[in-house]
């Protein structure tokens, strides 16, 4: 059994290892993007349009990853999108995990009618479809980054708020709670002091989850055409745009493809990492 | 009779869900910006043109006054006109259904299969590199959304290898028989493989997408609740009969490891249905999903309603179908 458990850890410790440094990697070029991007994202050469990657012929070296059908270079366009992506998860997925958390802890920690509204208010939206409910949000929203973060919240705080309220529930009925009680320290300080900490380690797994869905949120609704504006380089729009021409230049959709792949299954893997690292069993 | 009452309070907890999913719904579509009634008529009409569709439509009176109205007509069944298409939202949703069902249908049982038969690979094999494989491909299943697995076969067979049609419902050359909108059902039932066959064709890819990220839930949540059955005694006690390894794992440990995973199934096929509003608009596939983006974009606010309500209705039936099955399966919940 011992065996086991330490070649689980040391797996999960190649995997965290890569995804770490892949996402670093992004974060920084995303970070300094308008100085390592060869082109301006937003630069339109019409004879330069649909230039194929490096290594295939006719392709022109300037452009690495090739252009699409408006002569926007795609690499260029890759890492401004990953400036939007990563401003995305983090705000985001920072709000939501508050919001839900927040939630979470009320209800699972003060039960009674607070516990009953907001597990109704979870079950409502849980009967919605969410792209559909992000879609709609966005048409009443307006479009732009401070849309589309409102729109994520607004969608995903049930799954914290799900997974905390559980969470708070079981921190409650444990002995260090019911001494607190005893020893007559205020229920806030207890919640706040005591069962928030304990519960920590459960959001920052959730958080990390989150950040790889927002930015799929993103890109599925820049793919609708309802996030930032057209001509934004978002990898979602790249996406959508890639699609329409996908006959005639298959990079343009399978370079955001890949990044957006690589980006969202390294968010996933640090999350599942963390959940299992905090998970008492395998610890 | 504790079973019927079961069921009676879970139908008003769903009457309330559901009312509580057609106020937000209501509510929220109702601050749109943008007058749905300026958009359905060419430009130039005048204020007075305007002002006469807005009351036809009721869209003049309050917002609460509104929601009556149309509370009242749901409860008869009427679910309002359509502005875009001008024509009752109830045929129109109705007729756009058994596509999607049909396409979550079908990527359900794709997800089945392939999640059993990973989990099964991966218990025969257990501790073997096997296994391994297994375990990576459901981290990798699970990790990326169906939107993703979707636009990567898009490129891969819809591109690179192309085997499956990537756009639509069936060929549009074909000649339909159709008097249903069940087709791949009628198809069978009239036993035009022909046509059943282009179906299939043009819904594997999105079915596939679909179903990717569920085979990676079934696989690892089934594979999980099997290696612990493998270890309890009746199990033992087969092998100790000379069994081999292949009796034992389908015929003795798998139907007391298959209940858990049925349970998630159910929750999870909501998310699935959920998933077709996205997958349909990437494979042009005539369905309820694909409606309601087009719904919104025109701001068509009766029919967004009435395709939000199917959709909650859709998954609270679900969801109430998924408890009874667990109570009838699970002989804990039988007997008590």
């Amino acid at each position: 059994m011992l065996d086991g458990r330490g070649s689980v850890k040391r797996k999960l410790g190649a995997r965290l290892w890569l995804s770490g440094t892949w996402l670093g990697l992004m974060a920084l070029l995303a970070l300094l993007a308008p100085w390592v991007s060869p082109h301006d994202p937003l630069a339109q050469d019409l004879f330069a349009g649909r230039l194929p990657p490096f290594w295939v012929a006719g392709a022109d070296p300037a452009y690495l990853l090739g252009t699409d059908s408006l002569g926007r270079d795609v690499l260029t366009r890759i890492l401004h999108g990953a400036r939007i992506a990563f401003s995305v998860a983090l705000i985001a997925g920072l709000a939501t995990a508050f919001v839900g958390s927040l939630l979470g802890l009320l209800a699972g920690y003060m039960r009674g009618w607070v516990d009953v509204v907001i597990s109704r208010l979870v079950e409502i939206w849980m009967a919605f479809p969410p792209v559909l409910f992000a879609i709609l949000l966005i048409a009443v929203l307006g479009t732009g980054l401070t849309s589309i973060i409102i729109a994520i919240v607004v969608i995903d705080w049930t799954r914290f708020c799900r997974v905390v309220r559980a969470e708070a529930m079981n921190q409650s009925a444990m002995d260090y709670v019911a001494s607190a009680v005893v020893a007559g320290r205020p229920r806030r300080d207890i919640l706040w002091r005591e069962i928030l900490p304990n519960v920590l380690p459960t959001i920052v797994a959730l958080l990390t989850l989150e950040m790889g869905i927002a930015i799929i949120v993103e890109a599925i609704l820049s793919f609708v055409n309802l996030s930032i504006s057209s001509d934004a380089p978002t990898w979602g729009g790249m996406i959508a745009e890639g699609r329409t021409s996908i006959h005639q230049a298959w990079w343009v959709l399978a370079f955001p493809l890949i990044v957006l792949f690589l980006t969202v299954l390294s968010f996933s893997q640090i999350g599942e990492g963390l959940k299992d690292r905090f998970d008492p069993v395998l610890r | 009779m504790k079973l019927l009452r079961a069921i009676l309070v879970r139908l008003m907890t769903m009457s309330v869900t559901l009312i509580g999913a057609a106020v937000v719904v209501f509510f929220v579509i109702r601050v749109v910006p943008g007058n749905p009634i300026a958009m359905m008529l060419p430009p130039g009409a005048t204020e007075e043109d305007i002002a006469r569709l807005t009351a036809l439509y009721g869209l003049d009176k309050s917002i609460i006054e509104q929601f009556w109205i149309w509370l009242t007509g749901v409860v008869q069944g009427d679910f309002g006109t359509s502005i875009s298409l001008r024509q009752p939202v109830m045929p129109l949703v109705l007729g756009r259904l058994p596509a999607t069902l049909e396409l979550a249908i079908f990527a359900l049982v794709i997800a089945v299969v392939i999640g059993g038969a990973l989990a099964l690979t991966g218990v025969r094999h257990r501790e073997t590199g096997t296994e391994t494989a297994v375990d990576v491909a459901n981290g990798v299943g699970l990790s990326i959304p169906d939107f993703l697995w979707a636009l990567i076969l898009i490129v891969l067979f819809g591109v690179l290898m192309p085997v499956f049609h990537i756009s639509g419902r069936i060929s549009p050359s074909l000649d339909l028989p159709f008097v249903t909108q069940f087709y791949v059902f009628e198809s069978i039932a009239r036993l035009r493989f022909d046509l059943w066959w282009d179906l299939l064709k043009h819904m594997f890819m999105p079915a596939l997408a679909l179903a990717i990220p569920l085979a990676a839930i079934i696989s690892q949540l089934l594979k999980q609740s099997l290696k612990e059955t493998m270890h309890l005694d009746y199990v033992t006690l087969a092998r100790t009969k000379g069994y081999g390894e292949n009796h034992v794992i389908l015929s003795e440990a798998l139907p007391n490891a298959v209940l858990p995973t049925l349970t998630l199934i159910g929750v999870q096929f909501t998310f699935l249905i959920g998933g077709t509003v996205i997958i349909e608009r990437l494979f042009s596939y005539e369905g309820l999903g694909n409606m309601a983006i087009d719904a919104v974009i025109n701001r068509d606010l009766p029919l967004i309603q009435g395709i939000v309500i199917v959709f909650a209705l859709l998954f609270t039936i679900i969801n109430l179908v998924v408890d009874m099955m667990y109570a009838l399966l699970n002989p804990r919940l039988r007997h008590a």
